[in-house]
């Protein structure tokens, strides 16, 4: 069986015809060809498939088709204009937050979704958004001065 | 005269950051390909036993392909250096991951449904999980064609240490263990083979060492090394750990794209790749140290027994750095030294981070408090009457010269940094146990001693300080392992942008740009002007594997020869246009290039545009070769690396005593890595590597029952989250070093081996016991044992 669904994705008004048990994970990756979302554990432990599904961050991979009817989604594709970063993104850059880069897109769709919510966050008010973002390179210092230093600058903008 | 650097050691963005922070990069699994199919595995439930039969008589064999051992045409058995693993298990299985045969077809969730459908008959044997009984005369063979459970025995002897215990006024014997521990790179495996318009098989994976992967897979598929070519995706983490997994798992998808003449992928999922990929190898350690009251160690004796797993892998390789390190940086006169690997059913062990040096340092860091400790001295009072000096001997006989000898100075920052013999000492001294010996001494269910007060229950009485520290050297590079040498490509355009790639591979440690950093220095360019190629073993030439922290000496040695190569034929046309004799030293800065005291300049672009119209070759390959180094066997005896890396780390901690709970305030980290060329990569590498030897100091353990892994996703395996560590301070303190790009050495495995021994250090300074196997997590601290589950179920042990 499959249902129709429409949604905003990226900023765009999209439709689908797909099963609704795909995970929006897979709808994501293979049927939008939006690969920057990344799957790492598929049990919603490691947050690289961390997308912003009304203006929460969630696991991708835990989120049916089925539930995201009508919804506003936004992956890493879609934070930045064309040719011009976003500050998370420049920050991340800036600070060396990035080794591999498996994590990235997932930690920087946590960070965003932290500063939508509050955009002058605490010390802790960070490390309560990034917990659920597993990073195997970094140690995280160099993510969590990334984020500081953007919700400073995004707050002077 | 000191260089002046324009970039080396200036922080800069990766070459590779904007496609990585926008979600452009591509990762193996990012990568599609048309009429591609997909592998899914057949595995059996059993940990040893042999294969009588596989029942496909439920598959719909119009809708998938088997590839099995009789699809190979070429070894059905690979491995690094004894040839002991099948790509299809067909025959036999003796480890839970092992794969008998692969299915191929167009969905992914049908082929793992049909995988199911598979019976594998089988007929078990005996499981042998425990290494220390591997070498028992009746003990069931993992090989039997080997002859042996042993995969390989380095003896290390140096001076007499019966006469030095003889000698030693004091004696103490310690045993330490530590875990079976999993990379846990968050991309989990996943590789792409297909069949190249000329004939030949190209590989597109999460490949740590191109080079490699092409290798097993010209021997399997039986075609020369040029037929294969091996083209690394972008790699989300590897850690040592995307070798040996890929090469085989490549070497499946090649034998399934000639057989089906379609692209095939396969992609794991976390279990997966847990289940199959090897991991960093526990070690058993028994030392025996004699010592003097004034603190000198006369003698020190080493049994270490690691448990290689099923299969053999690097172990030889990383039992040798262990059987050259064991001692720790102390001079000591006599030596006697075992390190056996063997094998067993239980999940492979190979190349980790490490490499052979965090359980070792483990060991002999803990050891070296006990002494301190029994002679009322501080740890770094103990470090400092037997630590290396320039000139010292190592335990292999290797003198120490020719480079900064560096020991002290970092084991003096990091002391003076954290204030560190002021609050060991307190921590030592100053404070009650009560609590924690009434929890410690008696038992939980028989003592209504064991009640606590009320007022007891303070933060003060709960929370426990303490501070450790740990020390290390460490061999730069290969070693007497095997061949040491580095290619580097560079190709200047004649606009001044220039082409750059080495044969070493970017694992997101970030080579790309230390590379680039190095070529642009060179040439007084920027960063920004250098355009990093793919990895691609079709156009570099095999420069070993990207292991060992050696990319940034031996890699970046040859990236330099490159550019410098280059460098000296503009040097030539710059001093025929100014009519410059060939002693005026020509300087390449900010885009220009100038005389020395810049009475005569050009820009570089010109000099560029001059030396191409006259037909001046702009692209060159760089090498870069080791010197000699020497091992002789049966002695352990030898220079074992050209040069030595020095480390010390120091962990403030607490500990709860009611629950066990450590938590990391603050690690010191120093580390004289030689010159930095990498500012914030080499910040990266720190921060990283402590964290990663935090998660192996205290939580990390992959727990199994009959070689059966029961933390199977990160729901059971715990790596570290942000909110795991505390502070950590990077210091590099910058020895002189003659190899190696400007003097520039190694520094991402120093960073992760010493933590785990400075928690340990610390947990003993606080709560005044030693606890001797890893990782301590709450039931070792509290009970002095680990609590380990007796069946596969997931969620909370019972």
């Amino acid at each position: 069986m499959k249902i129709d669904l429409e949604f905003t994705l990226n900023g765009k008004n999209v439709s689908i015809e797909t099963e609704p048990g795909k995970r929006l994970l897979d709808l994501l990756r293979k049927d939008f060809k939006l690969t920057g979302t990344k799957e790492g554990c598929s049990i919603g432990e490691c947050g690289a498939c961390t997308i912003l599904l009304d203006k929460l961050a969630v696991n991708s991979c835990l989120i049916l088709a089925g539930q995201i009817n009508g919804s506003d989604i936004i992956t890493i594709e879609g934070i930045n204009e064309a040719d011009v970063l976003h500050t998370l993104q420049q920050k991340f850059l800036e600070h060396g937050a990035v080794q591999c880069g498996f994590c990235t897109p997932g930690m920087i769709i946590s960070a965003y979704a932290l500063l939508l919510e509050k955009p002058d966050p605490s010390y802790e008010d960070i490390l309560n958004a990034l917990e659920g973002n597993l990073c195997r390179c970094t140690g995280y210092k160099q993510i969590i001065s990334a984020v500081q230093d953007s919700a400073k600058e995004m707050m002077q903008d | 005269m000191k260089k002046e650097f324009s970039v080396v050691g200036k922080p800069v963005i990766r070459q590779d950051g904007i496609e990585k922070v926008t979600g452009k990069s591509k990762f193996a699994d990012d990568l599609v390909f048309p009429d591609m199919l997909f592998g899914v595995m057949i595995r059996t439930d059993h940990t040893h036993a042999i294969v009588k039969s596989v029942d496909y008589s439920k598959l719909d064999t119009n809708k998938f392909v088997i590839v099995n051992a009789d699809d190979i045409p070429g070894s059905k058995k690979v491995g690094a250096i004894v040839k002991d693993q099948p790509v299809f298990c067909n025959e036999k299985i003796v480890t839970p991951g092992d794969v008998v045969a692969m299915l191929v077809g167009e969905d992914l969730n049908e082929l793992r449904k049909a995988a199911k459908s598979v019976k594998v008959n089988c007929e078990e044997l005996p499981v042998l999980s425990d290494p220390l009984k591997a070498l028992d005369e009746n003990a069931m063979l993992i090989h039997p064609e080997l002859g042996s459970n042993k995969i390989v025995h380095y003896p290390l002897r140096k001076g007499d240490v019966d006469k030095g215990f003889g000698e030693s006024e004091y004696i103490l014997e310690e045993e330490y263990s530590t875990p079976l521990i999993e990379h846990a790179y968050i991309e989990p495996e996943c590789v792409t083979a297909f069949i190249e318009p000329n004939g030949g098989i190209k590989i597109i994976g999460s490949i740590q060492n191109p080079h490699t992967t092409r290798r097993v897979v010209a021997s399997v598929l039986n075609y020369p090394l040029a037929k294969v070519r091996v083209v690394q995706a972008e790699l989300g983490g590897s850690f040592g750990g995307k070798d040996d997994t890929m090469n085989i798992l490549s070497a499946r998808a090649a034998v399934a794209a000639l057989k089906t003449g379609s692209p095939v992928k396969i992609k794991y999922g976390r279990e997966e790749s847990i289940l199959e990929s090897y991991k960093r190898h526990p070690y058993f350690m028994k030392y025996k140290v004699g010592f003097n009251s004034d603190g000198k160690i006369k003698a020190m004796k080493i049994d270490i027994t690691a448990d290689g797993g099923a299969y053999a892998s690097l172990s030889p390789y990383v039992t040798w750095r262990s059987v050259v390190q064991a001692t720790g940086p102390y001079e000591i006169e006599n030596v006697h030294t075992d390190v056996t690997a063997v094998y067993t059913n239980n999940p492979y062990t190979g190349a980790m981070r490490g490499f052979g040096s965090p359980q070792p340092i483990f060991a002999q860091e803990s050891i070296m408090d006990e002494i301190a400790i029994r002679l009322n001295k501080t740890p770094v009072e103990i470090r400092k009457i037997n630590g290396f000096k320039s000139g010292s001997f190592t335990a292999s006989g290797h003198k120490l010269r020719d480079h900064d000898v560096n020991l002290f100075s970092v084991l003096e920052r990091a002391s003076d940094e954290s204030d560190f013999e002021a609050k060991w000492n307190e921590n030592q001294n100053g404070k009650s146990f009560d609590l924690f010996k009434r929890f410690a001494e008696k038992s939980i269910f028989s003592s209504e001693e064991l009640l606590v007060k009320d007022d007891e229950f303070c933060d003060e009485n709960i929370w426990k300080n303490g501070i450790g520290l740990a020390l290390s050297f460490r061999g730069c590079s290969l070693g007497a392992e095997g061949i040491d040498a580095a290619a580097a490509y560079f190709s200047l355009q004649t606009d001044g942008s220039a082409y750059l790639l080495s044969g070493l591979a970017e694992n997101g440690q970030g080579l790309r740009t230390t590379f680039s950093i190095i070529a642009a220095e060179e040439l007084g360019i920027s960063v920004n002007d250098i355009y990093y190629l793919e990895q691609d073993t079709g156009i570099i030439a095999d420069s070993g594997p990207t292991v060992a922290s050696r990319s940034t000496l031996m890699g970046g040695g040859a990236v330099k020869n490159a550019a410098e190569q280059v460098r000296k034929r503009l040097e030539i046309i710059f001093r025929e246009k100014f009519n410059l004799d060939e002693k005026e030293e020509i300087k390449f800065a900010n885009h220009v290039v100038s005389d020395y005291l810049g009475k005569v300049k050009i820009p570089f672009k010109k000099l560029v545009t001059l030396a191409s119209s006259k037909g001046v070759g702009l692209s060159s390959v760089g090498w870069y070769k080791g010197p000699d180094v020497y091992w002789e066997e049966k002695t352990g005896q030898g220079e074992a690396y050209f040069t030595y890396a020095y480390g010390c780390q120091v962990a403030e901690i607490k500990v709860n005593i009611i629950t066990g709970e450590v938590y990391i305030d603050k690690i010191t980290a120093v580390h004289d890595a030689g010159k930095i060329i990498n500012l914030l990569g080499a910040e990266g590498q720190v921060y990283g590597g402590v964290t990663q030897g935090a998660g192996y100091g205290l939580w990390e353990t992959v727990d199994k029952v009959e070689g059966k892994i029961r933390d199977l996703n990160f729901d059971q395996y715990l790596i570290p989250t942000c909110k795991d560590v505390g502070d950590i301070k990077p210091i590099f303190i910058e020895g002189e070093e003659k190899y190696g790009p400007w003097g520039a050495k190694s520094l991402g495995e120093p960073t992760l081996e010493l933590g785990a021994a400075a928690i340990a250090n610390a947990v003993r300074n606080a709560v005044g016991q030693r606890h001797r196997n890893l990782p301590i997590n709450l039931e070792e601290l509290i009970l002095s044992r680990k609590l380990s589950p007796e069946d596969l179920k997931r969620g909370s042990a019972v």
